[in-house]
């Protein structure tokens, strides 16, 4: 297949599901031009709307980074979500401990390794089920995501009781001290959250590329067998990869808390579908790490451009995932396509030969 | 209340989880993984109730949803069957694109009042003691849940192009020497499971729960519907069985509330999904290695009687679950 | 039913695994189809069968020319094939099994299928309960429930492929008297097989495949010789390796009454010593047990008693990656499945095997290693090519390369395999090489000359029984074949097993 008819291909994939999109907002009686304009809009209207799609994408991209280690060695870490939520648990815990004590930045810097700790010890947990229990990944991290929001409802409700009021809402918010600090004032977006999420996805881009771990990890993705005889460990180094994604979802989960336009509070559906928005990421990258970096902003600008059709067009802001869900679905579908013509036209030449 | 009433409320709050529970059990057993389910269910509930709504009619309604349930189904077949890109992706896709897509369209109907399936005792049954009530005071919906799982059953252990059903999910290639057109049937099947769970968002939104808002409600019941089968074994009795446990615990949550105010009240709903998930464990257990090799070493007694119980609760998939199969 | 096949050719890619072959079968009698594993016997029958088509070729049935487009057509023609690993369905009762795909009725007639499959049973002597699970069954009893099945369903023909591969002594005598009594009742059966035993007591007309073509045609009573040398090709004399062992006090390796098993298979209180550079060649039929004794000595599979030990150390129970650690590598013939890795290059391969602890790989070293591998093995290849593009050939060539270079154990499948006389040449001329520096290597393969020329002793081994081992000098290739035909292992316990 030529190079021209291959990008063709993946062009007329994403144009279908841009299509579907603006027929569902016929469909709704909306102008798919103003339904996307507001979405432009409210993502890029002004800096400061700019400011919070900058604040998503920081959760995004630690949730892809770590997705793109466990989807390296083939593993489907669908437990991302309670393991952003039991990071974020584990924040709160050290912020609540930590704030009256401790200078502001030693507290955060604790937080984010409590995070760190949270995250990775509920993914362990999932690839402890999948490796000692059989049970298979997708459903224990299901299991476990119940289970973390359910911590999170109790927590909430009982031990950390906000004074006085006792709703789902959330727990008391931490003082602004404890918040990231923005760049500029009115931009709410700190360097350190786009700076830690930056440097998680190039740190794990690298590690794919040039460490041993890395290559190992693909090799047990590829094919677990001969990665085994060819003197790899497997079964550590996919319960690394689960603690290692663990613990860049915690991570994400501090960012949800402290960071600079969160609530700065622990609240149910703390993780906000960012770690399923990270497995989207990944997918429509093909799995690749530098492709993972623009693809998570252009996702993360979806999501909270979104937001404003719910508020200015009587529209639901799932739009956005709606966008997200065809896009991925039609590179799926465009992928399938191109290996079938690939293995086609090789069969062909063999044939001929 | 007493535990007639209790068995009859079950059994009234049953019929989504049965058809979505048995559906994925016959696509399952074809050898076609549908991990759409929970994004599936909400599509079809919200495509059913405003079908219902809009043409104030019930049945146009729950075909509706059977519809959209069997076209989903029918992406994830040819993603995979013909395309072969793996199910697990294009069906976690699904599940977030089908929910989203809910949200979206069915905005305009959010909190709308509209039909419901009506209460049809059969008169003279309802008045047989204790099964009467149970059985034959509720409505068309559980009636039919009844039915499809004694037909389900039927179906695949009784005849035929059952036999070659489970002959699809276990050996493809041997079905292939039977004469079976392998794929073109793996379709089939995955449509009419689609179809099924279709008809479970139907029964959701037409009777269970009626109405449509968002969030619906029951977000995460289409993860717990795909555990459930694992923990039934592939079987559409067992499979039938763990969907009204799963009922049952939702029933129990509400009432242990009352009996332990300290607890939260918001955190008894999410107590069946961690429950589901333990139970699983304990139905993969015996597939372990590790766990056979701990038997070996307990004192026989002991280990014969723990490998009893482990080989009850055990369950195996179908052998090509998941698998592509091409001839050569 | 008399079956005819004229000048069946297929290809698979560069492979012509028929070439031109064409077999004649008289109704009434028992037709052997022997050759080695690779000679295309599975191939033709698969092709009569319908499961693949021909390249070009006809098949007639009764002198008719038919077209066969699936097994299913295969049967209702007549012709039923009994496959290697049994095409039934564990998870099913015998019954089910029995009755599906028997016929359109959307209800079956489980009665009238159960009499049926009992009077079936009883006429063979076999004895099948109906509702049993298959996954209970013995593979022998499996193979008699495809029989009846196939017979219920009208076949006149009969087609079985290695059959006697899994089951006991008792159930392959149990098969044959069925089968005879199915040729005296007129029906044609087709026996495929490489054990030349079998075929000489069983059958009454044998034609011979080798490298996909008919090399021989014999009718009884047979010359072993002849069938061996029709299998093998004529033995030609080659120069055998001469090397004068060190006979070191202590061997390299030894097993102390070793007992090894999978699901079917044991190999039972073996014992054996291996001295440094010592070369070990396994003969025997594939799944005899040379792979179990592998296992055992690179720690894949424990040994369930009996002690390994390693150069003056027990190294009983240690794990794959130990022993690898401890030098000794393993190389496996699955190629893509379980060896290579699809997908990665060559230099990312080296890289893999040549892990040496530290965090980051050094690339260019992995390519360098890569390009002195490719020059060392003669890899058609570059460092970058991915190895799914290889040849086979090629990519047997990698796993050589891929082999760590310092080793105590070298245990080895198919060295060779998919490899012209020149380049085995080559590589055994490397591997001789690391004997020289005390390396032992054991390895299997199923070229009876490479087998003879490369081996200081050979072990056979015979339905999990492994002969003491023998001087490779003493024995020529006609002794070879006839012992790994079954000839010599007598009926006698497997205890008798010793080196």
């Amino acid at each position: 297949m030529s190079r021209a008819a291959d990008w063709g291909l993946r062009i007329a994939g994403i144009g279908a599901a841009l299509l579907l999109v603006t027929l569902i907002l016929a469909a709704l009686g909306t102008s798919p031009a103003q339904a996307f304009r507001l979405i432009w809009d409210g993502a890029v209207g002004s800096p400061a709307k700019f400011a919070y799609v900058l604040t998503a994408w920081a959760p995004v991209l630690l949730c892809a980074a770590g997705l793109l280690l466990t989807f390296a060695a083939g593993l489907w870490n669908i437990g991302i979500e309670g393991q952003v939520v039991m990071g974020a648990i584990f924040v709160t815990g050290m912020l609540r401990l930590t704030q009256d004590v401790l200078p502001p930045a030693a507290a955060l810097f604790l937080a984010a390794l409590a995070g760190i700790v949270g995250g990775a010890l509920w993914a362990a947990l999932a690839g402890v089920l999948r490796l000692y229990g059989q049970v298979n990944e997708i459903f224990g991290g299901l299991g476990l995501n119940f289970i973390a929001g359910s911590l999170t409802v109790y927590l909430v409700l009982g031990p950390w009781k906000r004074a006085g009021i006792g709703s789902t809402s959330g727990t008391q918010p931490f003082p602004p001290k404890l918040w990231l600090p923005p760049i500029l004032p009115g931009i709410n977006v700190s360097l350190v959250e786009i700076v830690v999420g930056l440097a998680a996805i190039v740190l794990v881009c690298l590690a794919l590329r040039g460490t041993y771990f890395g290559l190992r990890l693909k090799a047990i993705g590829k094919n677990l067998r001969s990665a085994f005889l060819l003197g790899v460990p497997t079964e550590r180094h996919m319960l690394a990869a689960f603690a290692l994604c663990g613990a860049l979802a915690g991570l994400a989960g501090w960012v949800l808390v402290v960071g600079t336009s969160s609530r700065h509070q622990l609240f149910p559906l703390i993780s906000g579908g960012y770690g399923f928005l990270g497995i989207l990421v990944v997918l429509l990258a093909n799995l690749n790490a530098l492709w993972s970096i623009p693809i998570s902003l252009f996702f993360a600008a979806i999501s909270m451009g979104s937001l404003q059709l719910a508020l200015q067009a009587q529209l639901d802001s799932s739009l956005g995932g709606v966008i997200q869900g065809l896009l991925v679905l039609a590179v799926l579908i465009v992928g399938g396509i191109r290996s079938r013509l690939a293995a086609a036209s090789s069969e062909r030449t063999a044939r001929s030969r | 209340m007493d535990i007639v009433t209790f068995a009859a409320v079950v059994l009234a709050a049953s019929p989504p989880i049965i058809f979505a529970v048995i559906g994925e059990t016959i696509t399952e057993k074809a050898g076609v993984i549908n991990l759409s389910l929970d994004g599936s269910i909400l599509l079809t509930a919200m495509t059913a109730f405003v079908v219902a709504l809009t043409t104030n009619n019930l049945i146009l309604g729950c075909l509706a949803g059977m519809a959209v349930g069997a076209a989903i189904a029918l992406i994830i077949a040819f993603a995979s069957l013909t395309l072969k890109q793996p199910q697990v992706a294009t069906g976690f896709v699904l599940t977030l694109l089908c929910r989203d897509l809910a949200y979206v369209l069915g905005n305009p109907y959010s909190r709308v009042p509209g039909p419901q399936v009506p209460h049809t005792p059969i008169p003279g049954l309802m008045n047989l003691p204790v099964i009467g009530p149970i059985l034959f005071d509720q409505n068309p919906v559980v009636y039919l849940s009844l039915v499809l799982i004694v037909l389900t059953w039927a179906y695949m252990y009784k005849t035929q192009p059952g036999l070659k059903l489970q002959g699809l999910g276990e050996k493809p290639a041997a079905t292939y020497v039977r004469g079976v057109n392998v794929n073109r049937m793996r379709y089939v099947y995955t449509a009419v499971g689609g179809a099924l769970v279709g008809l479970g968002g139907a029964a959701f939104s037409l009777l269970v729960k009626p109405g449509w808002a968002r969030p619906y409600g029951i977000e995460g019941t289409g993860w717990i519907a795909l555990a459930i089968v694992i923990f039934g074994g592939w079987r559409p009795l067992r499979a039938a069985a763990g969907a009204y446990f799963f009922v049952l615990l939702q029933m129990l949550a509400n009432t242990l509330q009352s009996a332990l105010p300290s607890v939260p009240t918001q955190v008894f709903p999410t107590l069946p999904f961690p429950l589901m998930i333990l139970t699983l464990v304990l139905v993969t257990l015996g597939n372990a290695d590790w766990v056979n090799r701990l038997l070996n070493r307990l004192p026989e007694g002991v280990a014969r009687w723990l490998r009893r119980t482990i080989k009850a609760l055990q369950t195996s998939p179908p052998a090509a679950l998941g698998t592509v199969w091409e001839k050569q | 039913m008399r079956v005819e096949l004229r000048e069946i050719h297929k290809r698979f890619g560069s492979v012509h695994a028929n070439n031109g072959i064409t077999l004649k079968v008289t109704p009434g009698t028992i037709h052997g189809l022997l050759g080695e594993n690779g000679a295309g016997k599975s191939t033709l029958m698969k092709i009569l069968n319908g499961f693949i088509a021909a390249d070009s070729g006809e098949i007639l049935l009764d002198g008719k020319p038919v077209t066969m487009t699936s097994p299913a057509q295969a049967v209702a023609l007549g012709v039923g094939m009994l496959y290697q690993d049994p095409l039934d369905f564990p998870a099913l009762t015998v019954l089910d099994n029995f009755v599906l795909g028997c016929s359109p009725a959307l209800v079956p007639d489980r009665r009238r299928a159960r009499r049926d499959l009992r009077d079936l049973c009883s006429q063979f002597d076999f004895t099948l309960d109906p509702d049993a699970h298959v996954s209970d069954l013995s593979i022998g009893e499996r193979q008699q429930l495809e029989i009846v099945r196939l017979l219920w369903l009208g076949a006149r023909t009969l087609v079985l492929d290695e059959p006697t591969t899994a089951i006991s002594a008792q159930q392959r005598d149990k098969l044959f008297v069925a089968l005879r009594k199915l040729a005296e009742g007129g029906k044609s059966v087709i026996f495929v097989s490489h054990k030349l035993e079998e075929v000489e007591t069983l059958c009454d007309e044998v034609t011979v495949l080798s490298r996909g073509r008919v090399t021989g045609h014999a009718q009884q009573p047979y010359s072993t010789e002849k069938l061996v040398q029709m299998m093998f090709g004529q033995d030609i004399p080659r120069v055998r390796r001469q090397v004068q062992l060190v006979t070191t006090a202590e061997p390299l390796l030894r097993l102390e009454r070793v007992t090894v098993s999978d699901w079917r298979l044991e190999i039972r209180n073996l014992n054996l010593d291996v001295m440094p550079g010592e070369v070990i060649g396994m003969a025997g039929l594939e799944g005899s047990g040379q792979l179990l004794l592998l296992q055992a000595c690179c720690g894949l599979r424990p040994p369930t008693s009996g002690r390994i030990w390693l150069a003056g150390k027990d190294v009983t129970g240690q794990s794959y990656h130990r022993l690898r650690a401890a030098g000794v590598a393993y190389m496996p013939a699955g190629r893509l499945e379980e060896g290579l890795i699809a997908d990665m290059t060559l230099t990312e391969h080296l890289a893999l095997a040549e892990y040496q602890g530290g965090f980051f790989v050094d690339w260019p070293q992995a390519a360098q290693s890569a390009a002195r591998g490719i020059e060392r093995y003669h890899i058609k290849g570059q460092p970058t090519s991915r190895v799914e593009e290889l040849s086979g050939g090629n990519q047997q060539r990698t796993l050589l390369a891929l082999l760590p270079s310092q080793l105590q154990l070298l245990l080895m499948e198919h060295p060779t395999r998919g490899l012209d006389v020149e380049s085995a040449e080559h590589i055994w001329g490397l591997l001789l090489e690391r004997t020289q520096q005390g390396t032992a290597i054991i390895f299997l393969s199923s070229d009876l000359d490479e087998l003879l020329d490369r081996s200081d002793r050979i072990l056979v081994f015979f339905g999990g029984r492994v002969s003491a081992p023998l001087n490779a000098r003493q024995i020529n290739v006609e002794q070879l074949g006839e012992l790994i035909g079954g000839k010599g292992f007598g009926g006698g316990g497997a205890d008798e097993s010793r080196g």
